[in-house]
Formats: structure tokens, C-alpha cells, sequence
């Protein structure tokens, strides 16, 4: 059948069961946009590229199927380019289509021309330039096959416009026809497996560090049935939140820069590192020099550029998580590591006073607080997103999420914007779930004009914004490490209620702790978008926190005095 | 240390043969990988092979064995690297081609004529105020023939850097199964 290499566009989109495409036409892409019409693919109309990035993002992360976004060349092709960042960042798959201006002008510095293929070279997976009708099919397939296998990533197809109007005979096909130096699976060195039960084996005080890559892999029984069996505690990344359940046993929660004390402090005294699909980002290691010195080390990735990247390892397995686990795993006896998870139970210490949930209501609205009651009300059912900062890492600590993909956040690149976007595309992604967009008022403002996209698309979302009218994190910073010398942090923000209004949308304001359950239910019973303005304590800190740099178990507490306070209460209390 | 009295450690000139596909912008990647992973390129060597569509590169690299590991995996990420292979511990030929320009008036050529003997080097223009002799070997026996060519005054000079190839007529696979995660020999404990 004689097709157009627009039409081939959309005939490989059909093909590979894509449903929607986040975009914005443009000039050179105008072809292909015109070519949608006659096939049954939803578009979604953003207010700037980076919100389709980012709805490509969250809708691949949600799915776990490739997302989409289309733009048009130049100036719509750059503004694509954070959102590429963070799925790289994060190992995300999606596909970026943009135009090009026609190949006789590559080069010329023509209208709306970037050489789009040179910026994305280090922030995709693979990129392409297609100027041949030929190459579009092929070439699109490639795109998709590249993106979502391996350890997954963006792939950006940039089409010049000549390409999208020519017409050729096109014949469908499956696989990928070409591709002799791609090498999703990769295996390690048998030896490495025999290393590794012997390290397992041995060790006493073992602590398995669980990343994305459990989830990536869909390893999150086999996981449960590996530290159940060996009696090993797990800890989580910020991205490998929900790949064990919060609440099982061994679950001992999240790592790194504001994770759990007892957790940094576990990881220090560990004799065994496990490390399951994680990569060891400066996040969660702190002081590399100081870094569980004590430990050996098994690390267990799919990518081997990640093994002895940050931290040097005693064992490196290259390979899917998963599998490699069914393979070790029937090798394995049966252990108890009773002393070790006593003792690390013993190192919670008075972290349970200290923390924000045991102080007394004063009436004044915590940040946390609000979290914590978001995931009580809605019986922590919905998936959120979050954006980055403050709000990120409460939801992180006060959010228990018990299932897989239930937690989508810009972990790698911290891009602040993401949510808004890519809570629209997760709704996409999963109908029927309810999808909360937990935002600061900072990283909303960065992409609240999409907004407007909720009210065009009539798609329903809630939107937590956790407003303390500060870059809350970055005065977070000020106040420890720079004096208190907040330099462009304080943030005026819009009538967030009214911003509601004006795109015909509902906006509750929440002042005081006895309000948000109210507004929460009201959010989740109103069938449009809704926006709730949580004015938050200005001043409050995300504890404990290991500053950039310093040693994992160096960690900044609540301040005792708060904590003395709630002691005095509590004991006044009638214990 | 480590058996092979080799220190992973310990910094050298790591040489890679990399196969990849003849496409354009392929060298682009290869040079923004060692930029974007501030891998210090010595130097890069780029030309066709007996086989159509594919290309040849030799990558000089000065880093320790654990780094150069990491060359090597980051290599093959790149989804137009066919095959690499670090030959750095293995037997074999390297060679760096020069053309050097070289002031020899009727009064000193026979003395440069003479020095670029003893290196096996050639001339292969003459002008009656310069000569352009050209020399194949490793990069000592260049800079070696450098130096004694410097006092005459050298005017121009152009290297292509190094190109290897193993000795004997082994020829690992093209699509290997497995890589390696760490250096081989215990290493990293």
C-alpha cells in the first residue's frame, strides 16, 4: 500500500498499541499532524513541550508501555529537552517525534532549525535523523524496540518534513530489522553468581539497598520471597519506593540524603551490601570515601556501565534483575539474621519522638501532616506524583505505598514542573485509578499552564499544592548551610482558588489540620480537576537530612528542642 | 596488587579497538561519550574496514583498570559500537604513522637524510629548503626521531595516532554473550 512517511508515522504508532500522543504542532511537523486525523490515536494538546515529555514520562512509568510526544522542529524541539533529560535520568521509555525542516535546508540555519539530534546526543538513549521516506518505518520501529528493552530510556526520532510528505509502497513488519550492536541482554560471568552466594552466605549483617530496577524488572515477589528466605532487611530508593510493600516486616524504608536514621546508620554497620537495581547516586551514599566501609559488596544491575561507577563492588552481576534472583535464590539455605534486625531496631532510637507525626497538634498545618492525611483518607489507594523538593521527600517518609508504580517522581535529574504533566499522563496511563498530583508551590508554577490541558481534555485529576510560600527546600539549605539568608526563595504564588476558577476548575483552600479531610473528600467526589491550596508552616524542615557530601550516618535531626516539647507532652498526656 | 603483578589502580595508556557501524554521526557519539564521562581521549584513530558499512577505531586512553572497564561498557552502550575489545594487556602491534617537515638545506640533508635512516623513516618530498619524511612505528620511535630532528627545525608535523591490532589469528567473536562487570583478577577486592 502506497503510504506517506507521515502516514508510516502513525501506521508503526498503531501498530506498537500506542493510544496517545502528548504534543504541539508546528511547521515541521504539520504533515504528520495532518495525517493523524485518520488514525484512532487520542492526542493530547499541551501548553509547552515540556509538559509532553513529562506526560510521556508519567504515562510510561504508570504503564509500563512507551510513551509518546510529538513537537514540531526548533524552538518545539528544545523545549522537549528537559523532559528527555529526566526520562533518561530515570530510565524511562518513551519516544520523542519532532520534525525537521526539509533536508535541503539542514544546515542552513533555516526558520525554526536545531540541530535536535546534536543537543539530545548525551540525554537520549539513541536519537535519529530520518530524511529518507524509506527509514521512517524501520527506523520507528527501531525507536520503540530501543526504548523500552535493556535498561529503558528516551529515544527521539527527528523527521524531516520532505520525509513526512514523500510516498513509497510500505509494507508493515514486526521485529526490528537492524540492529547488530545492540545488546539489551547482556549476561555476567558465571563465576560472578558463585561469588555472590558466597558473599550471601557468609555475611552477618547483610542489608539488601532494593532501586527502580525491581519494579523495572518485575521483581517485586521474587524480592519479598529472596529476604524472606534469607532473613535479610530491605531498604528502598526514592524510585524503588513500593517494590516491597511499606508495611511488610522486613520493609525497613527508604535510604540516602532523607531517608530513615536507622537506615543510613544500618547501612553503615552492614558487613553485605546487596544492591538490586539501584545505582548508587551520590543521593544515597553521601560521603563516598566513608560509604559502608565495612561492607562487601554485591551489586546486581542491568546496565554494565553502572557497576564500579560510584562505588567500587566485590561482586558486579550484569543482568535482569529478576532472572538473575531466580537463579540465585533455589542456591540459597534458609537463614535468621535475628541479632542483626534487633539491633536495628534498636537504632530506631527516639526517632519515633522526634518524629513530626508524635508532636502535638498546635493547630498550625505541617506539610507533613497533610501528607500523612492524604494517605489515611484515601486508604492510600490513589497513585501519586509528586514534584520535587520538600513536598517530595514528606511524601516519601508519610506516604506509605504499599503497591508497585503507585509513586511517579523525578528522582535522577530532580525536575522541578513534573508534576502537573506527568500526573496528566498517568491518568492516561490508568483510568480508572485515582491520580493525586502532590506539587510545591514552586515546581507547580513552573507547569501550571497545564491546567489548561485538564480542562480541555475534561480529565480529572487532584492537585495537592503544598504551599508554604517558599522554594522550601533550596530556604531549607539557606537556613542550615548559608545563614538563614534567604536569596530569591520567598515566592509570591497566585490565588491558587481563583487560577481554579479561571479555567473552570475546583479550588478549596485548607488553613487548618481539621480542614483537609474535608477538602480531601470533596477533591475526590468532584468529577473535574481539583486544586486544594494547603498553607503550610512556612519555616519547616525535611528531617533527618544528610547534608550534600557528608557521611551517611551524619545526619541533621528535628531540632531536640521541638523534640523535649513533645516528650513533655507526651508524658503529660496520661503515658 | 593484584596476581599478574598488574595494579588496577595504576594509571596507563589503555588501547581499544572498536568496531562500529559506518553511519554518519557515530564518531560524534564515540567523542560526546568520552567527553560527557571526562574520559581522557589520548588519542583516536578512525578508518574503513575489510567489511562494507563498518568502521575501525583505535582509542588511546590514559586511566586505571577499573576506569578502562568502564570505557569498555560505556562503549558498548553506544547502540552503534559492534564490538570493543581492550588490548591493552594483550600481545600486541601498535603502530603511529608521522609526516614530519623538516628545514634541510644543501648543507644539512645529508645529515637528516642520515638521522631518518637510522629510524627506518623515509623521505617523501624534497624541496631545496625542506624535506618530508615520513615514519611508521610506536610512539617512542617518533618522538625519538622528533627529538633529533628538532635541532635542524621541525616546521610542521602531522601524526595519525595509534592504530593496534592483536597478534596471531584468533578473532574474538563479533557479539559476545558476556562482559565482564569487573576487572578480571580480583581486583576489586
Amino acid at each position: 500500500m502506497e503510504r506517506k512517511g507521515a502516514q508510516i508515522v502513525w501506521e508503526v504508532l498503531t501498530q506498537e498499541g500506542v493510544e496517545v500522543v502528548f504534543g504541539y504542532p508546528g511547521g515541521a511537523i504539520l504533515p504528520t499532524y495532518d495525517a493523524m486525523l485518520d488514525y484512532p490515536v487520542r492526542h493530547v494538546l499541551v501548553r509547552h513541550e515540556q509538559g509532553a515529555a513529562h506526560m510521556a514520562d508519567g504515562y510510561a512509568r504508570a504503564s509500563g508501555r512507551v510513551g509518546v510526544a510529538m513537537a514540531t522542529s526548533g524552538p518545539g524541539a528544545t523545549n522537549l529537552v528537559t523532559g528527555i533529560a529526566t526520562a533518561m535520568m530515570d530510565s524511562s521509555p518513551i519516544v520523542c517525534i519532532t520534525g525537521q525542516v526539509p533536508s535541503t535546508a539542514i544546515g542552513s540555519d533555516a526558520f525554526q532549525e536545531t540541530d535536535v539530534t546534536g543537543v539530545t546526543l548525551p540525554i537520549t538513549k539513541h536519537n535519529y535523523l530520518v530524511t529518507d521516506v524509506e527509514e521512517i518505518g524501520p527506523t520507528m520501529r527501531e525507536a520503540f524496540y530501543v526504548a523500552r528493552s535493556g535498561r529503558p530510556g528516551p529515544v527521539l526520532v527527528d523527521i524531516s518534513k520532505d520525509a513526512q510528505i514523500a510516498s513509497i509502497e510500505y509494507v508493515p513488519a514486526d521485529a526490528p530489522e537492524r540492529l547488530p550492536g545492540y545488546r539489551p541482554d547482556l549476561r555476567a560471568l558465571p563465576e560472578e553468581y558463585e561469588h555472590a552466594l558466597e558473599l550471601i552466605e557468609e555475611a552477618e549483617r547483610p542489608i539488601i539497598l532494593a532501586g527502580h530496577g525491581v519494579m523495572m524488572s518485575g521483581a517485586m515477589q521474587i524480592l519479598i520471597d529472596f529476604a524472606e528466605k534469607t532473613q535479610i532487611p530491605v531498604t528502598t530508593t526514592l524510585l524503588g519506593l513500593g517494590g516491597i510493600p511499606a508495611s511488610h516486616p522486613l520493609n525497613q524504608g527508604m535510604m540516602g540524603m532523607h531517608g530513615e536514621s536507622w537506615v543510613n546508620h544500618a547501612i553503615q554497620e552492614a558487613d553485605l551490601l546487596l544492591a538490586f537495581g539501584m545505582r548508587f547516586d551520590d543521593r544515597v551514599t553521601g560521603n563516598l570515601k566513608t560509604y559502608a566501609v565495612n561492607a562487601k559488596k554485591i551489586h546486581i544491575d542491568i546496565d554494565p556501565t553502572e557497576i564500579d561507577k560510584n562505588v567500587r563492588v566485590d561482586v558486579g552481576i550484569v543482568g535482569d534483575l529478576r532472572e538473575t534472583l531466580e537463579i540465585l535464590l533455589p542456591q540459597l539455605t534458609q537463614k535468621e539474621h535475628t541479632a542483626w534486625l534487633e539491633h536495628i531496631d534498636e537504632l530506631r532510637g527516639d526517632s519515633a519522638v522526634r518524629d513530626i507525626q508524635s508532636l502535638p497538634d498546635t493547630g498550625a498545618l505541617y506539610a507533613a501532616h497533610v501528607i500523612n492525611d492524604i494517605w489515611r483518607i484515601t486508604e492510600g489507594k490513589p497513585i501519586i506524583v509528586t514534584d520535587v523538593g520538600q513536598h517530595q521527600m514528606w511524601e516519601a517518609q508519610y506516604f506509605k505505598h504499599e503497591k508497585p508504580f503507585t509513586l511517579i517522581t523525578s528522582g535522577g535529574l530532580g525536575t522541578m514542573g513534573f508534576g502537573l504533566p506527568a500526573a496528566i499522563g498517568v491518568r492516561f496511563a490508568k483510568p480508572e485509578d485515582e491520580v493525586w498530583a502532590i506539587v510545591g508551590d514552586g515546581g507547580f508554577q513552573m507547569t501550571q499552564a497545564e491546567l489548561s490541558t485538564c480542562a480541555q481534555e475534561g480529565i480529572k485529576i487532584n492537585v495537592a499544592i503544598i504551599n508554604n510560600g517558599f522554594l522550601g527546600m533550596v530556604r531549607q539549605w539557606q537556613e542550615f548551610f548559608y545563614g538563614r539568608r534567604y536569596a530569591a526563595t520567598p515566592m509570591l504564588s497566585p490565588d491558587f482558588v481563583k487560577l481554579a476558577d479561571a479555567h473552570g476548575l475546583l479550588g478549596l483552600r485548607v488553613e487548618e489540620r481539621g480542614q483537609v479531610e474535608d477538602a480531601v473528600r470533596r477533591a475526590q467526589q468532584e468529577p473535574g480537576t481539583v486544586i486544594i491550596d494547603f498553607r503550610v508552616v512556612q519555616e519547616d524542615s525535611v528531617y533527618p537530612m544528610v547534608p550534600a557530601g557528608a557521611d551517611l550516618d551524619a545526619m541533621i535531626r528535628r531540632p531536640s528542642s521541638i523534640v523535649e516539647t513533645a516528650e513533655d507532652e507526651l508524658v503529660g498526656g496520661g503515658r | 596488587m593484584t596476581d599478574n603483578g598488574r595494579n588496577p589502580l595504576r594509571e596507563g595508556i589503555h588501547t581499544f579497538v572498536v568496531y562500529v557501524e559506518d553511519k554518519p554521526g557515530v564518531l560524534n557519539r564515540v567523542a560526546s561519550l568520552f567527553r560527557r564521562r571526562a574520559f581522557n581521549i589520548e588519542s583516536l584513530a578512525v578508518g574503513p574496514t575489510d567489511r562494507p558499512g563498518i568502521s575501525r577505531m583505535t582509542i588511546a586512553v590514559k586511566t586505571d583498570d577499573v576506569v578502562a572497564r568502564r570505557v569498555e561498557a560505556n562503549l558498548y552502550k553506544l547502540v552503534n559500537v559492534l564490538r570493543v575489545e581492550n588490548v591493552t594487556h594483550l600481545p600486541t602491534v601498535m603502530r603511529d604513522l608521522a609526516l614530519i617537515k623538516v628545514k634541510a638545506d644543501s648543507s644539512t640533508r645529508a645529515q637528516v637524510l642520515q638521522m631518518c635512516d637510522v629510524f627506518r623513516a623515509r623521505a617523501v618530498d624534497v624541496t631545496p629548503d625542506s624535506l618530508i619524511v615520513e615514519i611508521t612505528g610506536t610512539e617512542e620511535k617518533i618522538e625519538s626521531l622528533c627529538e633529533v630532528l628538532r635541532p635542524f627545525g621541525i616546521l610542521e608535523m602531522v601524526r595519525t595516532g595509534r592504530v593496534a591490532m592483536t597478534r596471531g589469528s584468533d578473532v574474538p567473536s563479533t557479539n559476545p554473550e558476556f562482559v565482564a562487570a569487573r576487572v578480571p583478577n580480583g581486583s576489586a577486592s
